[in-house]
């Protein structure tokens, strides 16, 4: 507490009432390392408040919604009534469950994870074998720049870590499941995932979001791709209809490595989902594929960012989306070609659908090129199905709208 | 077949090979494996006649001609083939009138008849059954919005319908997945002859589960290290390439 009181920066009320939770993420068994990036992350949260629509990164997301609201830091386990919200979905053999940003091993089962896999919780992790995870936790994201990575850092406490050995070839998937319960009162969690692929090692990991009540889940996901690795990722946000939801994935790729996200979004009355890639080696091959459904009064914004750090590089990124009602939907994907990064091969593709009048996308591309001999194309569709409404109908295809069948 | 002697090839005013023999005989599969930067792509480069890598000593000889004097076109045409790195896309030009033109090229230079769209079709058609692989990539441009796996399984097709002598595989396992992998060895086990020679060039001894290789070379600093059948792949994957050099020499 103490930590707190002393800064000197002025902050707004907003941000002190978030940060007045952080001496509750504190744990003794936490290595003094992690102590002092948790403490750092604070300060940048500090310094860096929360974004407002000047921001360029912000300028059709409000998250005032959260700001303005006092959430509690969420404290609860499992309860028997949760059974099936932490039920798996993907006939994964491997399931590991965290609630309210904590590890749950009662409701995972990890013991058909196949050799040279590790999945655990990251406060385990921590306690009893710091090495492992020190020289990958919170390297990639960027506490520095980004207020809700520095909020999540500042409240890194616990969550899951799967590391994956060199040469080992998974060929089920794992399922991670993060659960925030609200109670009475609206509760917030910052879970974290790390996940190390080795070198040439297989992988498909599905991250999924569930929840009830009025949660805040600011969620950050790093992923370290080896040398010529291949993971497979899906992360489903299926969060009820009051919930909050940021969630940032920050990946790092290795030589001839080859990461494929799919990033899928129902839930939620305001998401902002983000991936952040760094192809840092040659031959990475990367696919951004993303797909969200909305209703009502939801914000789904989706930004990404796909840095071609080397040369002969590959990105294929599409993101499609279906709005109904009054409904907004943001797509920001930065493309960036760096001076060495000859021959990268960059293709992107936003398409939305509105289902009402209402309903509104703001979707922007921005790509940096600074190589002479690469390819790189953006396109972005936007259509209204009124239009289509009645070719579809004529199809005997009805109650595809709100207002009814024609 | 091929017969490589103290080869040196500079590229990108680098000396990368500093000295290459290899020997591979007709029906031979020889796997060259080595670290980044060991000069395997080179080596392979060098022997399709890519025209950013300068041979300044040494020779390659092929079916008894000398290599080396023959355009990159004209090794194409007398059965040499490379599978790249990193395929290029073309775009505006389709996979199924790219392989024609190169097939007929090949057919016109040993003397045989050219075959007609509608043969050539039955024909391309056979082989992507052979190989299992999807014939929706003969009515798209060359490459063009291909995936890291569809574009090393195009790769394999091409090879697949020009038919080569000798097929050189330039690190065509890098980023696939297990399933794609499988795919690609079938696509070389089905391609194996006693008329045919390959050369695979990979970084992982995991294409090799799968590709039989009879000999199995290791590059280090442009020169071959050490040389031996399977097992030495195997060696490699379990001790690391750091491991040639605590131990002796033993050619």
């Amino acid at each position: 507490m103490t930590q707190v009181a002393e800064r000197s920066t002025p902050v707004s009320p907003q941000v002190a009432r978030f940060a007045a939770e952080f001496p509750a993420a504190t744990s003794s068994s936490q290595p003094h390392w992690l102590g002092k990036l948790r403490e750092g992350a604070l300060a940048s949260f500090e310094r860096l408040g929360f974004p407002t629509t000047k921001h360029e990164q912000w300028r059709f997301t409000s998250v005032t919604p959260i700001a303005e609201k006092t959430f509690a830091l969420a404290t609860d386990g499992p309860s028997a009534a949760d059974a099936a919200l932490l039920a798996p979905i993907g006939g994964a053999r491997v399931v590991a469950v965290c609630v309210n940003g904590r590890f749950t091993p009662g409701a995972s089962s990890l013991s058909a994870a196949p050799k040279g896999v590790q999945v655990m919780g990251l406060e385990d992790a921590l306690a009893s074998n710091p090495s492992l995870v020190e020289p990958y936790l919170a390297k990639l994201s960027t506490s520095e720049t980004h207020a809700f990575t520095a909020l999540n850092t500042a409240f890194l406490r616990d969550g899951i870590v799967v590391l994956v050995a060199p040469h080992t070839v998974m060929e089920s998937p794992i399922e991670l499941v993060f659960a925030s319960t609200g109670g009475s009162r609206p509760t917030m969690s910052h879970p974290r995932l790390l996940i190390v692929a080795g070198e040439a090692s297989q992988a498909q990991i599905l991250e999924r979001y569930v929840g009830r009540g009025v949660t805040f889940t600011n969620a950050v996901t790093e992923v370290w791709l080896g040398a010529g690795a291949v993971v497979d990722h899906y992360k489903v946000q299926e969060e009820p209809a009051e919930a909050f939801h940021i969630g940032s994935m920050y990946l790092h790729g290795a030589r001839n490595g080859n990461f494929s996200s799919h990033n899928i979004t129902f839930g939620g009355s305001l998401v902002r989902n983000e991936v952040v890639a760094v192809l840092d080696g040659e031959g990475i091959d990367c696919t951004l594929n993303g797909l969200y459904v909305a209703r009502d009064k939801q914000v789904v914004d989706n930004h990404t960012t796909i840095d071609h750090a080397m040369p002969h590089c590959g990105s294929h990124e599409v993101y499609k989306g279906i709005l109904g009602e009054q409904s907004r939907a943001v797509f920001n994907g930065k493309i960036v070609v760096r001076p060495d990064a000859q021959k990268t091969d960059a293709k992107q593709t936003n398409k939305a659908l509105l289902l009402s009048d209402d309903a509104q996308i703001n979707t922007k591309p921005e790509l940096e090129i600074f190589a002479n001999d690469v390819k790189c194309t953006h396109g972005a569709a936007i259509g209204q199905l009124d239009t289509m409404r009645f070719s579809t109908c004529g199809r005997v295809v009805s109650g595809l709208t709100k207002r009814g069948p024609c | 077949m091929l017969e490589i002697k103290d080869l040196q090839v500079r590229g990108g005013g680098k000396e990368i090979l500093r000295g290459i023999n290899l020997t591979v005989k007709t029906g031979e599969v020889h796997a060259i494996m080595g670290p980044n930067g060991s000069g395997k792509s080179t080596l392979a480069r060098a022997i399709s006649g890519h025209p950013d890598y300068e041979v300044t000593g040494g020779s390659i000889t092929y079916d008894g001609k000398d290599l080396l004097a023959m355009a990159p076109e004209d090794r194409a045409r007398d059965g040499v083939f490379m599978a790249f790195q990193y395929p290029v896309e073309i775009p505006g030009v389709n996979n199924a009138y790219f392989l024609k033109a190169a097939v007929n090229a090949v057919r016109k230079h040993r003397g045989q008849p050219e075959l007609d769209a509608m043969e050539f079709m039955a024909y391309v058609r056979e082989k992507a059954k052979i190989l299992s692989l999807d014939p929706g990539l003969l009515n798209r441009p060359v490459n063009e919005g291909f995936s890291g796996g569809e574009k090393k399984r195009n790769e394999i097709f091409q090879m697949a319908v020009l038919e080569p002598a000798l097929a050189v595989l330039d690190e065509t396992d890098s980023g696939l997945d297990i399933d794609a992998l499988k795919t690609v060895a079938h696509g070389v086990n089905q391609m194996r002859s006693p008329t045919r020679s390959t050369i695979v060039v990979t970084h992982y001894q995991r294409l090799l589960n799968y590709i039989e290789p009879d000999f199995v070379h290791v590059l280090q600093d442009g020169r071959i290290v050490r040389s031996g059948k399977k097992d030495l792949a195997l060696k490699l994957e379990e001790k690391g390439y750091g491991w040639l050099e605590a131990e002796p020499q033993l050619m």
